[in-house]
């Protein structure tokens, strides 16, 4: 279970936001809003564990993630603004190195399949730079077919898909909410994903 | 894991082999034009000789240091490995190792030739290149701590050999003194332990440092 007590962000001397309190359980799905520069990016670099709150704390099972440490970052997969696709690698490289910065490594055959269900066939042994942004971001969301970790943060996963992406997108997540996963995710496009509770946090 | 963060750090360097000629020629450039720029004068040069290979060979692995973190940096994936499960420091160990074989090991095999144009004796030409050998590792560690502190800042590269160049005296200092000592037929043992110890320290200290200085960094 994901806790935030009273979490608190500044820039500068200018608050952010202050006070924000929540709590995730397995199953649950936490949609967080606000518009551009309201700090929802920073909100989910701080329960990943990138950024400390200014105040309060963000515990999961009870204890400060910043004392769990690499216990915690073993059961969260974090996917940012930044897909971490590298330019220079072919899409399986790709694939293989960031699944196995995660823990989990597997070979090319596996790779394959995964990109498969993407929908990048036959894009396997390009180098990610002939990629659009759209297919970058599939590389890169490939990895949550892979992990195997209790909560997802995402940070606006939906950028730059197609609509068939989108609902893919929207079938993997449900899929992992079904099996007990956390999942927290900002987005500014309307998604309907179903869960058994879906929090909304409004930041503005 | 470890191996998986040094394969693909050698496959991206391969894709970009601009990034490490660079490093390369540059050293081979500087230290070829001493030896135009003073004349054909055996006894100066045979002098000079130590003092201007270690002193190229310090700005050359100031050169690629920028782009130690810098790429993963921009393009995210410096935040899946300050996420990942396996600890840090040993995934920035492996980043400082893959950085030595594509930046230093390369000095090293070329330091003998160069050597030449200097009219080193050949038991020189060793001593030379086993300083280089255990020194060149050194640059690599601290210079990584520098490049973690200086991650995202504007004219970092600057301030990065600001902050590394002072680090690197001491190595400086007992690599070429290493060679002087053996060119004037002393004893170079002292010179080769104390920088053997130069790397232990640095080698179990290092990669803690620049580990906490990415996350302060990324922050």
């Amino acid at each position: 279970m994901l806790q935030g007590n009273n979490l608190e962000c500044m820039r500068g001397d200018r608050v952010l936001f202050s006070g924000i309190n929540f709590s995730i359980k397995p199953g649950e799905l936490m949609q967080v809003r606000g518009p551009n520069g309201s700090g929802k990016t920073s909100l989910l670099r701080m329960l990943c564990g990138l950024a400390v709150p200014n105040s309060g704390e963000v515990s999961w099972n009870g204890s400060d993630i910043r004392s769990l440490g690499e216990d915690y970052y073993s059961v969260i997969t974090y996917l940012g603004h930044l897909s971490g696709v590298k330019d220079d690698l072919t899409t399986i490289e790709n694939l293989c190195i960031t699944s196995a910065l995660a823990g989990v490594e597997i070979d090319k055959k596996t790779a394959c399949e995964i990109l498969q269900k993407m929908g990048l066939e036959k894009r396997e042994a390009l180098l990610a730079k002939v990629l659009s942004q759209g297919q970058k971001r599939r590389v890169a969301l490939a990895r949550l077919l892979l992990v195997q970790t209790k909560l997802w943060i995402l940070d606006e996963p939906l950028t730059a898909l197609d609509v068939s992406a989108i609902e893919l997108i929207k079938n993997i997540i449900e899929r992992y909410l079904a099996q007990g996963g956390m999942v927290i995710l900002t987005t500014h496009q309307e998604i309907n994903i179903t869960a058994t509770v879906t929090h909304q946090l409004y930041l503005s | 894991m470890l191996i998986w963060i040094i394969r693909r750090d050698l496959l991206l360097a391969m894709r970009r082999q601009a990034d490490v000629l660079t490093t390369l020629f540059f050293f081979i450039i500087v230290v070829s034009l001493f030896p135009l720029g003073v004349g054909p004068e055996m006894n100066i040069l045979r002098i000079m000789a130590p003092g201007i290979v270690w002193v190229a060979a310090l700005l050359a692995s100031m050169l690629s240091l920028g782009r130690m973190f810098s790429n993963d940096y921009l393009d995210g994936t410096l935040e899946q490995i300050l996420l990942s499960p396996t600890s840090l420091p040993l995934l920035v160990l492996g980043k400082m190792f893959s950085h030595w074989l594509v930046t230093g090991v390369p000095l090293v095999l070329m330091a003998p030739v160069l050597g030449i144009q200097y009219d080193l004796p050949f038991s020189a030409l060793i001593v030379l290149t086993l300083s280089l050998l255990l020194g060149t590792p050194i640059l690599s560690l601290i210079g990584a701590i520098g490049a973690a502190l200086t991650l995202g800042l504007r004219g970092g590269g600057v301030l990065v050999s600001l902050l590394v160049l002072p680090l690197y005296i001491p190595v400086l200092i007992f690599g070429a003194g290493a060679v002087e000592a053996s060119t004037a037929g002393l004893g170079f043992d002292a010179h080769f332990s104390l920088l053997g110890a130069f790397l232990l320290v640095s080698l179990v200290c290092a990669p803690w440092a620049t580990a906490a200085s990415l996350r302060i960094s990324i922050e």
